[in-house]
Formats: C-alpha cells, structure tokens, sequence
C-alpha cells in the first residue's frame, strides 16, 4: 500500500483503483490503450457522463427547488412555528414555565408582572395586536384583550395581579393563563389539534372541541368521498368515449376529440357558471322538465348548490383528465387481438372482457389517478356551484389563507391533505401498482 | 376660543393649498374590487387627479378581495408593490392589527371640511382604527322581487319577513358567513338591538341566534360574492336575499328588474383606503398627495353620482346630487337616508375582531350540519 502511494500519483487511491489493484492481484487484468486498467477507465468516463447528465438538468432542478420545494416546505412549516409568542413576550414565558395548571388556579405573581413588562415593550414595538392575533385563534377573546391591555398596561404599578384583573377580569381566569402557556414555546402542535377537531383544555390536556365546532374531520372525509365519487362518474362517462374514439376511422374520431378538447380549451368559470344557468331551479332543465310536465312547477329539482351540483360540475370539467389517457392506451391496442378472441369463439362480451378490457387497465389506471389527485384540492367549481353540502377541505382553506389570515391552520390542513393524498398513491401502487400506469 | 383659532388656520391653509400644491410626478398603485364601484373611483378620483396632475400614472389592481393575504406575502417577502389599498372596515382592523398596514395622523394627512371643521371630527366614528381613511358607508340589506305570486300581494315591510315561511315562501338568499345573519335572527327572536352583542357572547345566545336561524336554512341558498344575490333575484332563483345596497340599487334602478328593497334593519358597514406599512418612503409624498385630494369633501360626494354608497364625510353629504347617466336624485338612494335608515345597525367592529373565528367555525359546521 505504501509501495504503490510512493510509486503512483500522490493522491489516495479511488474505490475504482482499489478494485483494479484487487483484481490484479488475483489475476492478469485487461489494460486500456493509455496504459490504465480497462475497467477503470470506463468508470471514468461513465462518471463524466453523468456528472455531464446531471450538470445539464442543474438549472431545472434548482429552479424546481427554489421556486416549487421551497415556498411549499415553507409554507408547511408554519403548521409547527410559534416563534412569534416566545419572541415577544420572554418574560412571561419563563414566568409560566414552572406553573402548573392542574394545581392551581393562577399563576404565581411573577407571571402577572412579567406579562405587564412585556406587555409595556410589545406595545411600544406595537407587535401586541399581532400577538393578540395570534392567540385569538386558539381562545376567542384574546384580540381584544391584548389591544385593551396594551394600551394601559403602562399605568399599571405596585399590585400587578389586581391591575391586571383590573383591567380586565379574563386576567383573572386561568384559561386565558393555559392558552398563554400552551401557546409558549417555539414550535406547536396547536394547529394540528385544531385540524383534526381537537383542541387543549383548562389544565392544559388534549380534549375534543365542542361538537358545535367540530368540522375539519368530517369535511376531510367528504372531500375523500365526493373525490372518488367524481372519479367514478369520470370513469364511467369517460371510458366508453375513449373506446369510440380509439376505433373510428381517424378523420371522424379527430373531429370527436376537438369536441373533448373544446370544453377543455374554455374558460373553467364559464364551464361552472354555465352549469349554473342549467341546473338551477329556474334553469333550463327545470323549465323542460315542467314544460313536459314531467315535473310540478311547484316542485322543481334541487340539482346545483349542494352536492349534487359539485359532482355534475366537476365530472364534466374533470371528463378529459380521463378520456386523454385512456384514448392514447386504447390506440395502442391491436384490434386483432379481439378479432382473434371472436375468431376463436369468444362472445363479443368475452372478448372485451377478457381481453380488450385487462390492456386498457394502465389507461384507467393514469385516468382515475389524475382525476382523483386534481379532484381532491380542487376549489373554485365547489366554491360556486357546492351550496353548503358539496364544499372540500379546499375551501377551508382558502378561507384561512385569505380571510381569516390562520396560515398555521391552513398550513396543517395541508400538510394532512398532503399525507392522506401521499397515503392514498402508496396503497394505490401496491393494489393497481405504479408501473401499470400509462400516460400514452 | 381655540376651537375657533383652529378652524381658523385650517381655513387658511385650505385655501392656500392649491398654490402651494406642486405637480407631482411618478406611478400609483392603487387597488381597488374592481367592477361599478372601481369605475366609481376612476371618475370621482382617479380622473380629476391626473388632470391636475399629468405626471402621475395610476395603475389599478383589482384585488381587494384577497388584499389581507396578498399583502402579508408581499411584507413578509419584503417586496410590498402596493401604495394604496381599498379594503372593508373589518379588513383594515385586520390589517392594522398585523402591522401590515401605516397608522396615520388623519387631521395630518386628510383635508379639512370646507367650513373648517377638522378632518376627524368630518368623519367621526367612522374613523376607527389609526390605519383606516373611510370612503364611503355602505350597507348589507335585503332586495325582494315584487312578482312572486304566492304571497298573494302582501310584501315584506319588516326584516322578520325574512324568517316568516308561511306569509312569504320562497327561497331566501343569504350571505355565507356569520356577520349580519346572526344579529338579524336575534333581532327577529326578539332581542333588543342594544342586547344582540351581550347575547351573542353567551353560548345559550349562540344556540338561539342558530335555532331561529335553522327554521329557515332549508329554504336558503347562501352567497359568497356580492353579485350572487342580484343574479339570483333577476332569474327568480330566490325571492328574497341580502347583498350589499349599491348591487341592489343597480338590479332595481339600472336593470329595471322588478325587485325592491327591504331597508329594515340594514346592517351598515365601511370601506376606505390604507397604506402598506412598508411602502417606500421616497412614494409616501406623492401617496399623501393623492389621499388629501381624492378624500375631500367633493370627491367623496362625486363617487355618490356613480354609486349608491354613503361618503364617509358628513359635510359630503348635502353636495350628494345625481346620477351621472340617468340624471335621477341619488340621495333616496343611500342607505343614510333619512327614510331608509329607520331601523340600522352599525357592524360592531371589535366585538368582531374577536369573536370571528370561533363564531365562522361555529356558523361553517353548522352550515355543514
């Protein structure tokens, strides 16, 4: 080992030279035309091809990580961070930290005069309201009580346990410590309690929010439920206008994909806004069906603004998600192979059953994935057209992100949509397997 | 004696105003919601302004909707491209509280009236944050159609209307968030105006705001966008629906529908303007330039002429004149009017601020129920 430091380059030998001198020792090894060992020289070269690969596609996956990856884990993050209570309000988090909810009623007063100090600062840095802000999501109230505080928590001197009450009587109950000190470290798990419908009680453990308030879970398993209901209303219109499609003659079954693609080409507002006008109790298919009396005009059909609409829309916006691939699989499929199965006595049943139907498998298997993935977060078309029973998890939100401003508890739903989806692919690729699917 | 002095200097200084005012130069990024009320703002404010003032560009950005969110991504980001923003009173409490938005010294930055009453007292309570400049008071009010043929002539007079099934049956058309709904079925289940709050911070009151509430939800279609309801009026989808006074004014006395309104127990509400906490300080002259002009008294009494919306000044108030295309009296048409305004109720802002996310989770779940 020495001899060969010594002898050779002066640097270590590489995994690659240390396979070679093994295989040289063992036997008679094949050179390459520079003198190096055959084997050595192509690992070379293949390394340079790959680091050439992977220098090429750099741009890309540093724009998809700076532009995709990033925001996305950012935005996630805010599901855990509480940064903003220990940040602003030291003095009372170390105060409280000794205290137990469970075996007293109040904190010592420590705690209420190290509240009053850090209430004088954040409120010459004006950062209570947003404190408050943030603590109203966990405990209605606590906007305004930080707002009313801040501004006289400079006058309160000597006794700060009764100027505190005295400013306001919440001081003097201890949920409004426990939130305090539930909400006091770093990082959280509050938001993710609030996604799943649970919340901290007056001790500080972990109970069931009031069933008046519970909503996440069961819209979490609405949306999982409309989803699979819309992939299969997809499935079902989808497939057989595929299979026309794969075997017309090519100049009709192009002009039948323009029709597929038309709806896909407009406006998805005007695609949702259209169903309106149609479903609507005073919409066209109402009007029809009392003009052909068929119906009493007093007892026109609820079809739009519950979940019937959202499920009409949405497999109408959703159709070509599915009929695409299903369309490029089923063109790939010899037509002699059922020609075969016939000519060999299969009924014509049989012969797609059992052997037309198994290959457009990888077809529905992309189709319904894609339909599922899009349906699950989709927004805007049960937003308008979903009334109250037919809206996602989506809307929800949405509605934390723009409206009320809780991106934690945004960020959680997410990311719990994120793992159900992520869940739900892996029990995917071990029932219909991931290699079966085909884009085309 | 003071007062008088005051008044006195503000007197002067808004006559000399104009002299002093030099031509500003630059671009303006002003946002607004876009549609009649954003074509109101370009003619009462936007147009005179860069007639007086060929150097500036405007650009409007039509967000207002999602500005509360748009704006704390653009702070957080550091990059805030926003100079002024049209946002709803509740929104700018909002905003204020999160420091996203400018607290300002509004007898600093806002014109006096023209007989010299101080910017504050002109605008009164409306004012109520350090970051919001009121515009205009607008109200969330019910529109009824005048055809519907089962109610055999009668027509609602009376916001309980809204709740009786039986004399006025028909599909209702509601507004798919707490606010407004909840003071309007405690109301109707006989509390006093100046109870509803108390009650409503009580869960027995929650649970009798909801109970009333549920006597018609199967019979409600709710909205989310404010021209939901005018939509659903003129295809007589539903007969009866809130939405706020300007889309009604412009179904009823711009599209002839045969649809009237119901100003009983009209919920009033505010929109004015902020400023991004973190614009850049070289903008802030030409931004406060813009705000003393287009929030004057004449310019906020202009904006009536395109819209039915109250401006936010008191002294605005008597130059309210006509409409600019049809010529007819806008002053009937305000929600502050003297016959409209028997029975109002002013949003309560605070009491809002904190209690809104529990009572929304509350009204979602059980609008899920």
């Amino acid at each position: 080992m020495t001899d060969a430091t010594l002898g050779g380059p002066s640097r270590a030998p590489s995994r690659e030279e240390q396979a070679a001198m093994a295989e040289k020792s063992e036997g008679g090894v094949m050179l390459a035309a520079d003198g190096t060992p055959l084997k050595l020289s192509l690992a070379r070269s293949l390394r340079r091809k790959r680091l050439r690969a992977f220098l090429l596609v750099l741009p890309l996956l540093a724009f998809v990580l700076l532009t995709f990856i990033a925001p996305i884990a950012d935005m996630l993050f805010r599901s855990v961070e509480n940064q903003i209570i220990p940040d602003n309000m030291p003095r009372t988090v170390a105060a409280l930290e000794e205290w137990d909810p469970a075996e007293s009623e109040l904190p010592p007063d420590a705690a209420f005069e190290a509240l009053v100090l850090d209430m004088v600062e954040m409120e010459a840095a004006k950062s209570h309201t947003r404190v408050g802000s943030r603590l109203n999501y966990e405990q209605s109230g606590m906007s305004g009580l930080f707002r009313k505080t801040g501004r006289r928590a400079d006058r309160v001197e000597g006794d700060y346990r009764a100027g505190l009450i005295a400013i306001d009587e919440e001081w003097g109950e201890r949920q409004t410590w426990t939130t305090l000190k539930n909400f006091s470290g770093a990082y959280t798990l509050g938001y993710f309690l609030s996604a799943v419908d649970m919340t901290y009680g007056e001790t500080g453990e972990i109970v069931a929010k009031p069933e008046l308030q519970q909503i996440y879970m069961f819209l979490f398993e609405r949306t999982l439920w409309l989803s699979l209901a819309i992939t299969g209303t997809t499935l079902l219109l989808g497939y057989p206008i595929a299979y026309l499609l794969a075997n017309l003659p090519m100049r009709t079954s192009n002009l039948l994909l323009i029709l597929v693609l038309l709806p896909f080409w407009t406006s998805l507002l005007v695609r949702t806004s259209s169903w309106i006008v149609i479903l609507q109790q005073q919409g066209v298919l109402n009007d029809t069906l009392v003009a052909l009396g068929l119906i009493d005009d007093q007892n026109r059909l609820s079809l739009i603004f519950n979940q019937t609409g959202t499920i009409v829309a949405m497999t109408h916006i959703l159709l070509p998600f599915m009929i695409l691939p299903l369309y490029s699989v089923m063109k790939t499929i010899p037509p002699s192979y059922v020609r075969a199965a016939k000519s060999l006595g299969a009924t014509n049943w049989t012969a797609f059953w059992r052997v037309y139907f198994p290959q457009s498998i990888p077809g529905i298997g992309a189709g319904a994935i894609l339909v599922f993935i899009l349906s699950i977060g989709y927004y805007i078309t049960p937003e308008l057209v979903g009334g109250t029973s037919g809206v996602f998890i989506s809307n929800r939100i949405a509605y934390h992100i723009s409206s009320s401003l809780n991106w934690g508890l945004a960020a959680a739903l997410a990311v719990i949509l994120l793992i159900a989806v992520m869940g739900l692919y892996w029990l995917y690729d071990r029932i219909v397997g991931i290699d079966n699917v085909k884009l085309g | 004696m003071r007062k008088t002095l005051l008044a006195g200097t503000a007197l002067v200084a808004a006559a000399a105003a104009p002299s002093f005012a030099q031509n500003m130069e630059g671009t303006l990024t002003i946002v607004s919601w876009g549609g009649a009320y954003s074509a109101s703002q370009q003619n009462a404010y936007h147009a005179p302004y860069l007639e007086k003032n060929p150097g500036v560009t405007i650009v409007n950005d039509e967000s207002s909707a999602e500005a509360v969110a748009r704006l704390r991504a653009m702070t957080e980001a550091g990059n805030v491209t926003w100079d002024i923003v049209d946002v709803t009173g509740a929104d700018a409490i909002r905003l204020c509280d999160e420091g996203l938005a400018m607290e300002i010294d509004h007898n600093e930055w806002l014109a006096p009236a023209p007989d010299g009453t101080p910017a504050t007292e002109d605008f009164g309570e409306t004012i109520h944050t350090d970051c919001f400049i009121p515009q205009i008071v607008f109200s969330t009010t019910f529109g009824y159609r005048t055809d519907v043929e089962a109610w055999e002539g009668r027509e609602p007079d009376d916001l309980c209307d809204v709740f009786d099934l039986e004399a006025f049956p028909g599909t209702r058309s509601l507004e798919r968030r707490p606010i407004s709904n909840l003071e309007w079925a405690l109301i109707c289940d006989g509390v006093a105006i100046d109870d509803v709050y108390d009650v409503l911070e009580t869960n027995e009151g929650q649970a009798r705001a909801f109970a009333k509430l549920d006597t018609i939800k199967d019979s409600t279609i709710w909205w989310t966008a404010g021209a939901e309801t005018p939509q659903r009026l003129a295809d007589g989808e539903v007969v009866i629906g809130s939405t706020y006074n300007g889309r009604l004014f412009s179904l009823i006395v711009e599209q002839n529908q045969p649809v009237k309104m119901l100003w009983d127990w009209q919920t009033f509400d505010l929109d004015g303007w902020i400023i991004p906490a973190d614009v850049p300080d070289e903008k802030l002259p030409l931004i406060k330039d813009y705000i003393r002009f287009a929030t004057d008294t004449q310019r906020l009494a202009d904006q009536a002429k395109y819209i039915s919306y109250g401006p936010a000044r008191a002294s605005s108030a008597p130059l309210v004149s006509t409409h600019a295309e049809l010529g007819i009296e806008m002053a009937p048409h305000m929600p502050t009017d003297p016959n409209n305004a028997g029975n109002t109720f002013l949003f309560n802002y605070e009491w809002w601020a904190d209690n809104r996310d529990d009572l929304d989770a509350k009204f979602q779940a059980w609008l899920t129920r």
